[in-house]
């Protein structure tokens, strides 16, 4: 069937329109239907994001249990994308929603991955700052025993060290916000 | 600031020699997909803030101008959009980052072995494209680049999710690795199919290349990994080179097949195609495909010894729309390109005969 617009080629766009109760049918190439605006093209072909939205809100319930409110009200802080618009698109709006949305992407990434946990490289940067959080956790707790303890001496020197790796750890995160 | 790609007509890295096992093996690909922290991913972030980390990669990569090789630094919307499409068509860029600008570039080495694409789906995808069979080899390529470029800027990273991306299918790793195989005796014995469900079957994702839909074209696969996190990106390339490798062993075999029990018909056939190929007029890109396929089958079993097989690789890229109308330096219709496709092989298979 030829273009009834161009009657040059063929017609791949076949569109039937009801206006108040009356059918009309019209038979188009692309072109002619780009140009007189009866459809939309640059519509997003079916994609992997489409598919990841069947696989979210299921399971959302223990999550709710664990963050203590529902997953309709989630959301983040830094790009403003709510969890429910993440269901809708599939992606998320910065890295700081993988912090926002927490327990609820356990079941989704169990789904897709199998598995929840990363395994390999780590960035050296990071690396060095997982390292800082770990050893200020133990200093933390080596100081609440040694003032339990009331061992005061040394609980001032642990002190001391905590102050500088705390400084240290702010110096980085500063120099992550302004990098 | 260079704005234009004027290397078109020349081979890429991956094009310019056979490789391992590079009979079978076409190219082997690793990207890494990285995001910076805090700031929207791209498909969110305002014009200023895609800007700035433009801004910010492209500042990186003049500080390490000595250690990344010699690379150039495209901005997408400076480039004509048929260079565009010539790189997509070359792998060396996605159909999404020559499509969707926001503030996109892509830093080139040189030898358009690495690419490094800015503002895609992330922020940051680093690719590496290698001939033939070489996963480990463009892994650590990748991870030197990633780990050049992490000195100068802040990744997002968390200690339980690894990489964050932008969709939850690359967080982890952020790897995909994949090779492009050329199957045509698997897909002659009709075993084609039988074996790429099994692929699918442990966690690999295969399709047919430069296809329409899910129909292979030129008897090409791509087979790469979908699971990004729970396994290190050691193990994810080790996987795919394992069964890689068990295909490629496979595809031989049946070649052995048809060379020592099927001599004739074979023989027949890879020569008619090549008959076809090289005197033909017109050619769309679609029996072009078809028939290099049977041509780079006789010359991978020395039924056809006139033709080089990295000709037919970087053929199957010139022959494409946007590098075929760089080639001839002209805007071609279609009717226009399939007679400028087959002047292409003509000249080329003549060249390579006399050659």
């Amino acid at each position: 069937m030829l273009c009834q617009e161009c009657q040059k080629n063929q017609a791949t766009v076949h569109l039937t329109k009801i206006v108040n109760g009356e059918h009309s049918e019209q038979h188009l190439c692309e072109q002619c239907a780009r140009e007189k605006g009866e459809f939309v093209f640059n519509h997003q072909p079916f994609s992997i994001h489409h598919l990841l939205t069947g696989l979210m809100n299921i399971d959302a319930q223990p999550a709710d249990k664990l963050m203590g409110f529902t997953s309709a009200k989630v959301q983040c802080n830094n790009c403003g994308l709510t969890y429910a618009q993440f269901g809708q698109i599939g992606r998320f709006g910065c890295s700081e929603c993988y912090h926002a949305f927490g327990e609820w992407l356990v079941p989704l990434m169990r789904r897709i991955h199998g598995s929840t946990q990363h395994v390999g490289t780590v960035p050296r940067r990071a690396e060095g700052a997982v390292k800082l959080r770990r050893s200020l956790e133990e200093l933390r707790q080596q100081l609440q025993h040694l003032v339990e303890q009331e061992e005061f001496e040394k609980a001032a020197e642990v002190r001391d060290r905590i102050r500088e790796l705390e400084e240290q750890e702010q110096e980085q995160e500063g120099g992550a916000a302004n990098g | 600031m260079v704005n234009d790609y004027k290397k078109i007509v020349q081979p890429s890295k991956w094009m310019s020699a056979p490789g391992p096992d590079g009979d079978v093996v076409l190219s082997s690909r690793v990207r890494l997909a990285r995001n910076l922290a805090k700031i929207p991913f791209p498909y969110l972030a305002s014009d200023s803030q895609t800007a700035a980390v433009a801004e910010q990669v492209y500042a990186a990569s003049q500080d390490l101008d000595g250690d990344l090789g010699k690379m150039t630094y495209y901005r997408m919307q400076e480039l004509p959009s048929l260079s565009r499409q010539a790189l997509v068509e070359k792998y060396l860029i996605s159909p999404l980052l020559a499509k969707e600008s926001h503030n996109s570039a892509v830093l080139l080495r040189d030898d358009e072995g690495v690419s490094i694409m800015v503002n895609e789906e992330d922020h940051l995808r680093i690719q590496c494209l290698l001939p033939g069979l070489q996963l480990e080899e463009a892994l650590q390529e990748a991870n030197r680049y990633d780990e050049l470029l992490e000195q100068r800027l802040d990744y997002a990273y968390d200690e339980r999710w690894g990489y964050l991306t932008v969709c939850p299918t690359n967080v982890g790793t952020g790897l995909r690795a994949s090779v492009m195989l050329h199957l045509p005796a698997l897909a002659v014995t009709k075993q084609l199919n039988r074996i790429l469900s099994a692929i699918a079957q442990v966690g690999l994702a295969v399709r047919g290349i430069y296809g329409e839909g899910s129909e292979t074209t030129g008897n090409l696969v791509q087979i790469s990994n979908q699971v990004t996190l729970g396994q290190s990106a050691e193990e994810i390339v080790s996987n795919l080179f394992g069964v890689t490798r068990q295909i490629v062993e496979q595809e031989k075999q049946v070649r052995q097949v048809l060379l020592n029990e099927d001599r004739d018909r074979t023989a027949d056939r890879v020569n008619r195609a090549y008959g076809v190929l090289s005197h033909a007029r017109l050619l769309s890109s679609q029996e072009a495909m078809q028939l290099m396929s049977d041509v780079r089958l006789g010359v991978d079993l020395g039924l056809i010894e006139e033709v080089q097989g990295d000709l037919l690789k970087e053929l199957l890229v010139l022959q494409r729309p946007a590098n075929l109308q760089l080639y001839t330096n002209r805007t071609l219709n279609a009717l226009d390109r399939d007679r400028e496709r087959a002047r292409l092989f003509r000249q080329k298979l003549t060249q390579s005969k006399q050659a």
